[in-house]
Formats: structure tokens, sequence, C-alpha cells
């Protein structure tokens, strides 16, 4: 592989999964700030709002992985390899 | 070095059967998933084969299961369909839990195969890719079944300006079915590769365990949008 490719395969890479980490960490750290705050003010609830929680969390979860496939493929399967 | 290679990843190579020119599978994907099949029909026969009123134990888990699918099927697509679609949904909850924990629970680094390494089917993308235009076409399929030529109404709904956007939906939802899941499943065994890499023993247990709660999660999620999909539609 060309060395300036693999180079630039690797900072995209890097720059893919750290830009990809900040939305979906602020993002659920909202939610679970919301979920404790709902659980403190109505305790029976908190089966529900578990369950609700984790879907949700896995929902954002899966914004980071977009930018981990994006990652995974510049490393191992890069295109531009020639 | 044993313990490296009881966490190494290749990722992208696989040990190829070829069919001609254009035709090859991917062997440890196949093999793996065969298995897998194999062994929740085996269970589920079993299981369901001798029902009692005053259930066994096995007959517990299966209806604790079953429970669980019902209301995902249910809570999505309302009660007078669901019963319609909940045999695929079930089956993809069951094969993807399946899958992800054959990959998680069982140490098939062991066994060398000449390229290529034993791990979940869902590790492989085109696994992921199969299950989720499965679930594409069911929600086609489910759509002309219920409405007819009338399912077409549904892309120029709120305002026939969205029209695009309607049909680009049609793509990226399987796309990020796809993604959504081939991602999390190689992240989990990327992570706990790493990991072992730098620190082989008691540190990578945890992870492993939230590797084995994600993918119960993932497999959860997978049926819960197939399910939003389809009921999306019919509603």
């Amino acid at each position: 592989m060309d060395s300036i490719v693999s180079a630039a395969s690797v900072i995209a890479a890097a720059i893919a999964v750290g830009f990809a980490g900040i939305g979906p960490g602020i993002g659920q750290g909202n939610a679970a700030g919301q979920a404790v705050e709902g659980i403190a003010r109505q305790p029976e609830a908190e089966g529900k709002i578990r369950g609700t929680l984790l879907l949700s969390l896995a929902f954002m979860e899966s914004l980071t992985i977009y930018g981990l496939v994006v990652a995974l493929s510049l490393l191992f399967a890069n295109p531009f390899a020639g | 070095m044993f313990t490296f290679l009881l966490s190494n990843i290749e990722v992208g190579s696989h040990l190829y059967i070829n069919f001609g020119e254009n035709l090859h599978l991917h062997a440890e994907t196949l093999i793996i998933s065969t298995l897998v099949i194999f062994l929740i029909s085996v269970l589920l026969i079993v299981g369901a084969s001798n029902l009692n009123k005053k259930p066994n134990s096995l007959q517990n888990f299966l209806e604790v299961i079953y429970d669980l699918v019902k209301s995902v099927a249910i809570t999505q697509m309302g009660p007078s369909y669901y019963s319609q679609f909940l045999p695929f949904i079930a089956t993809l909850f069951l094969f993807i839990l399946g899958a992800n924990w054959a990959g998680a629970l069982v140490p098939w680094k062991i066994i060398e195969i000449p390229e290529g390494e034993f791990a979940a089917p869902t590790n492989d993308i085109n696994t992921t890719a199969c299950l989720a235009i499965l679930t594409s076409i069911t929600y086609f399929g489910a759509g002309f079944k219920i409405k007819g030529i009338g399912y077409f109404a549904r892309y120029i709904k709120p305002t026939p300006l969205l029209l695009p956007i309607n049909i680009i939906e049609d793509f990226t939802k399987p796309l990020s079915l796809n993604f959504r899941l081939f991602g999390n499943i190689v992240a989990d065994e990327l992570t706990v590769t790493v990991i072992c890499s730098v620190v082989p023993l008691f540190i990578p247990v945890p992870i492993m365990i939230l590797g084995l709660f994600a993918s119960t999660i993932q497999a959860l999620i997978f049926a819960t949008l197939a399910s939003a999909y389809i009921g999306e539609v019919i509603e």
C-alpha cells in the first residue's frame, strides 16, 4: 500500500471513531440522567423505565457503531489500497 | 503466545469453498450457523414435543422466550396482525441470539483452520445483510398482502414532496439494520482482542460478560426493529 494512503486511512479511521463517539455520548448521558430522574420520582415504574432505557441506549450506541464500521473498512478492507 | 492465539481476530479473511467461477461460500460462517440452527431446532423440538399443563423447566424456559417475543410483536404490530408475523420475528430473535452467543461463549479459536477463523456467524457481514434483506422482503410482502396495491400510497404520505425520502428510506432501513448488528458484534470481539493482547488474564472477563449482554440486547433490537418496520407498513 502507498504510504501516504495508509497514513491517511489510519488518521481517517481514528477521526471517524472519535467524532462518532461524541454525539451518542452526550445523548446517552441525557437519556440515563432522565431515566434516573424518572425512577426517583416514580420508583414503581423502574422495570419499564429500565427496559426502555436499555433499548434506546442500544439505538444510540449504533450511531457510534456506524463510525466504527467506517473505521474498520478503512483499516481492513481499504478500497483505496489498490 | 497461546493467549494471543486464543483472542486473535481476523477481519475479512475467510475459508472459501469455491463453486465455479463466481460462487464462493464462507465455510466457517456456514458451519457455525448450521450448528446454531441445529442446536436451536433440537432445543425447540425437545422442549415443545411434550407439553404439559404443569410445565417442566425446559418448557418454562421456552414459555419465557415466547412471552418475550410475543410482547415485542404485540407492542409494535398491534393485537390483530401480530400472529401472522410472530414466527418470523421469533426466528430472527432466536437465530441472532444463538449466533451471537455461539461466538461469545465457545472458545472456537482453539480449532485452527487454514484461513479465517471460527467466530460468531453474525461476525460476517453477509449473514447480517441476509437477515436485513429478509426483513425488507417481509415488510414489502406484508404491505402487499394486507393493503394490496394501496400500499404505494404510503410513499406520498404526508405530502408527495417526501417521495424521494420515502424511497431512500427503503434502502437505509436494511442498511442500518445490517451495520448495527455487524458492527456491534465485531466491536465486541475487537475490544476483547485488544484487551487480551494487553492484559491476557482476568481483566477481559467483565468485557466478555458485557459483550454477552450486548449480544442479547442486539438480538432483541433486531427483532424489535423488524416488527416495527412491519407494523409501520400495515398500520
